[in-house]
């Protein structure tokens, strides 16, 4: 089905940079590499945040009318991720430390197609342009999982049919990979098996030229990062940690709400992947979410800009970098017997073996035990770099701890949910219980732990059914 | 296999002028530069500072000269430039700490060729529609990234710091041949400057340096026949 609109394989760049373009011409000021640390409340309102600047070290605090917090995903709690660096989850960590809950964390979209070993994305329009994932055998096996759309199946049954290819030993050479295939004469095998033909009902037909031109991004890195040549070799792939479909809950209008009665906090607002509107429910489509950073994007700053021109500043609270201080004097001054990489790489290999494609209740119990033995041991990790310049090492060092606390949220979350459901996929409960979970998580967290409430479903157009391929 | 690193320092709270340190890292053929660096960061010296964040050749922030090229740590693998590696900062752009570099001069250049879509005439209802034969235009300098490797490896920028560089020429091509623009007659004489486009004098260490393969000197050239022609075409 041809159901968006895109710029050659790489549509988000388009967007990101017309939007960045249109603010320069509208002279908005940025404060370019100033990070937040936290957000400010007072009297039940959002009215600021704290960030430092990375040339100086200085902390700023940001005394604001309205907050929006656009601070993207978390992808690399997990080992294997397409997601950037700078992809810890902050913003909803920073919003979790102040009391406001965390939304669906369970729900975390793998993609079926990242480069093995690196998670770099290789984008379903590879697919869209009738490739075909092959496993040892030669076989193209999402005919058996899925015998109407095959290989174009949504993104979680696919990112299974490999997982379950891999553990019965059908990865490329055992191994953790299987192929995605975009060679012509592969394509054109199986676009004549499936009966597939262009709009004007002639038979769909593909050159290698025609490869190259819908997929320009693609190949580049592949033959960057794989010295594989798409048109003439298969890509090895892998599932790859891509998105999360929870967040900071907030109306359609991008306002934050802090608890199962959908109560507004007023001045504060979320958009994006960090943000839940949960418009993707459990599994997010192809495409939708830039749709999403579109249309709640521009919900929330509407809404932000009217309730900043309707109500004065409220008051800061008393000492308000006080609490990054105490986060940051202790990555200066603990006794540097743990070193924040490990804690880190020991987080996502546990959080990608346990709580990835496939999750059981055993798996996740001892994912759960070992994030909280790591956010103890995380209290012993110094930065090596004292200085103020710059400081990138206390920084990485801070946003460890902010992936531990997704991970710890996401873990429990998902722990509870005793059923499968879009991208949360159990092997002990393999089916949707709507009785039971037609609900979303709220996870709070405090000294003590995570609580988790839960809250009604709104059914609009659409009810959940089975979804059959 | 071991590969040794050769890294510029510069620490402004420490140092007083910047020196090489050597690192010698455990890595694979197909390892980036960055997983090096990374490796450096995490397990050796903390204090080693660079700018990183997509690692995959898209959000242009580690941009550094690599054996002497100007080239992103995150698309360059070992088995490109082989197991001893020289890493510096960017020239040409005052050093702030280690391999970060202040780009702020980078953006001046960049926000003074407008780099942005004009056209005041009200939209028609739905889109405003060009053949692909139009889109094609200046689909090439559509994927710049900003990561300065361009500008920082030109001689002529080198030379002097005012002049606009190859990026912002590439960004204002970008819109003088988009047949929906209306300011290309704007942005030209912006570029007709002293410290405009006649500094380019055909190097094409730009072209070289550009991970997203854009034909910089091409796209220069072409902005420069629109000057003395007085024609886009």
């Amino acid at each position: 089905m041809r159901r968006a609109c895109y710029a050659a394989d790489r549509t988000g760049h388009m967007i990101l940079q017309t939007l960045y373009q249109q603010c320069i011409k509208n002279k908005v000021t940025f404060f370019d590499e100033f990070q937040v640390l936290d957000v400010l409340i007072s009297d039940g309102r959002g009215c600021g945040v704290v960030a430092v600047e990375l040339l100086t070290g200085e902390l700023h605090t940001f005394h604001a009318k309205a907050v929006i917090f656009a601070t993207g995903g978390w992808g690399r709690v997990w080992e294997i991720t397409s997601n950037a660096h700078s992809y810890t989850g902050d913003g909803v960590a920073v919003a979790l430390r102040r009391g406001i809950p965390a939304e669906d964390m369970e729900f975390f979209q793998f993609h079926p197609t990242g480069i093995y070993r690196m998670g770099i994305l290789i984008t379903e329009g590879v697919r869209g342009e009738g490739g075909v994932l092959i496993n040892n055998e030669g076989e193209r096996f999402m005919e058996r999982y899925a015998p109407t759309v095959k290989d174009l199946a949504s993104r979680d049954v696919v990112s299974r049919a490999m997982y379950l290819e891999m553990r019965e030993g059908r990865g490329i050479n055992g191994k953790r990979y299987l192929y995605l295939d975009a060679r012509p004469e592969t394509v054109n095998k199986y676009a004549r098996v499936d009966g597939r033909t262009w709009p004007d009902g002639s038979p769909y037909q593909v050159t290698g030229a025609d490869i190259m031109a819908k997929l320009p991004d693609i190949i580049d890195f592949c033959r960057t990062y794989m010295g594989v040549d798409p048109v003439t070799q298969p890509m090895p792939v892998q599932p790859t940690a891509h998105y999360g479909m929870g967040g900071i809950p907030t109306t359609m209008y991008g306002e934050v709400v802090t608890d199962e009665k959908n109560t507004i906090m007023p001045g504060l607002y979320a958009a994006g992947e960090t943000a839940c509107v949960s418009v993707h429910g459990a599994n997010r489509l192809g495409t939708n979410s830039l749709l999403d950073i579109i249309v709640f994007g521009k919900h929330s700053g509407e809404r932000a800009a009217e309730f900043a021109s309707q109500n004065d500043y409220a008051p800061l609270p008393e000492d308000p970098q006080s609490f990054v201080h105490e986060q940051i004097e202790a990555l200066r001054t603990a006794d540097g017997t743990e070193i924040a990489a490990d804690i880190r790489r020991e987080m996502q290999e546990v959080m990608f073996a346990d709580v990835g494609v496939f999750r059981t209740e055993e798996g996740m119990a001892e994912a759960l035990k070992k994030v909280r033995e790591l956010k103890e041991r995380y209290q012993h990790v110094r930065a090596h770099d004292s200085t103020r310049i710059f400081n990138t090492d206390i920084l990485e060092a801070w946003e460890v701890g902010c992936l531990l606390d997704i991970a710890e949220v996401t873990t429990k979350s998902a722990l509870e949910r005793k059923e499968s459901r879009g991208a949360h996929a159990r092997e002990d409960y393999p089916e949707r219980d709507d009785d039971k979970w037609l609900r979303h998580t709220l996870a709070f967290m405090d000294e003590k732990g995570v609580t988790l409430k839960y809250k009604p479903v709104t059914m609009t157009h659409f009810e959940p059914k089975k979804r059959v391929y | 296999m071991e590969v040794k690193l050769r890294i510029l320092r510069y620490n402004p709270e420490t140092d007083k002028k910047p020196h090489y340190e050597n690192y010698t890292v455990e890595a694979e053929g197909n390892d980036q530069v960055l997983d090096l660096l990374n490796r450096v960061k995490w397990y050796q010296d903390g204090t080693l500072s660079y700018r990183r964040s997509c690692a995959h050749g898209v959000c242009g922030s580690d941009a550094m000269r690599i054996n002497g090229v100007n080239r992103l740590a995150c698309k360059v693998l070992v088995h490109d430039v082989g197991r001893k590696i020289t890493i510096e900062p960017l020239l040409g752009l005052p050093v702030i700490k280690d391999l970060i570099v202040d780009l702020e001069p980078f953006f001046d250049h960049y926000r003074s060729v407008m780099p942005y879509f004009v056209n005041d005439e009200p939209p028609p209802t739905g889109e405003r529609l060009q053949s692909p034969e139009q889109r094609a235009r200046f689909d090439d300098t559509t994927k710049c990234i900003l990561c300065a490797a361009c500008t920082t490896s030109c001689p002529s920028f080198w030379g002097s710091g005012q002049y606009v560089g190859p990026a912002a020429v590439v960004q204002a091509h970008r819109f003088i041949f988009d047949s929906r623009d209306r300011a290309a007659a704007q942005r030209l004489e912006l570029l007709n400057d002293r410290m405009g486009i006649w500094r380019c004098h055909d190097i094409y260490n730009c072209t070289d340096a550009c991970p997203r393969e854009i034909e910089v000197t091409k796209a220069l050239g072409e902005v420069k026949m629109a000057i003395a022609t007085g024609r886009v075409e």
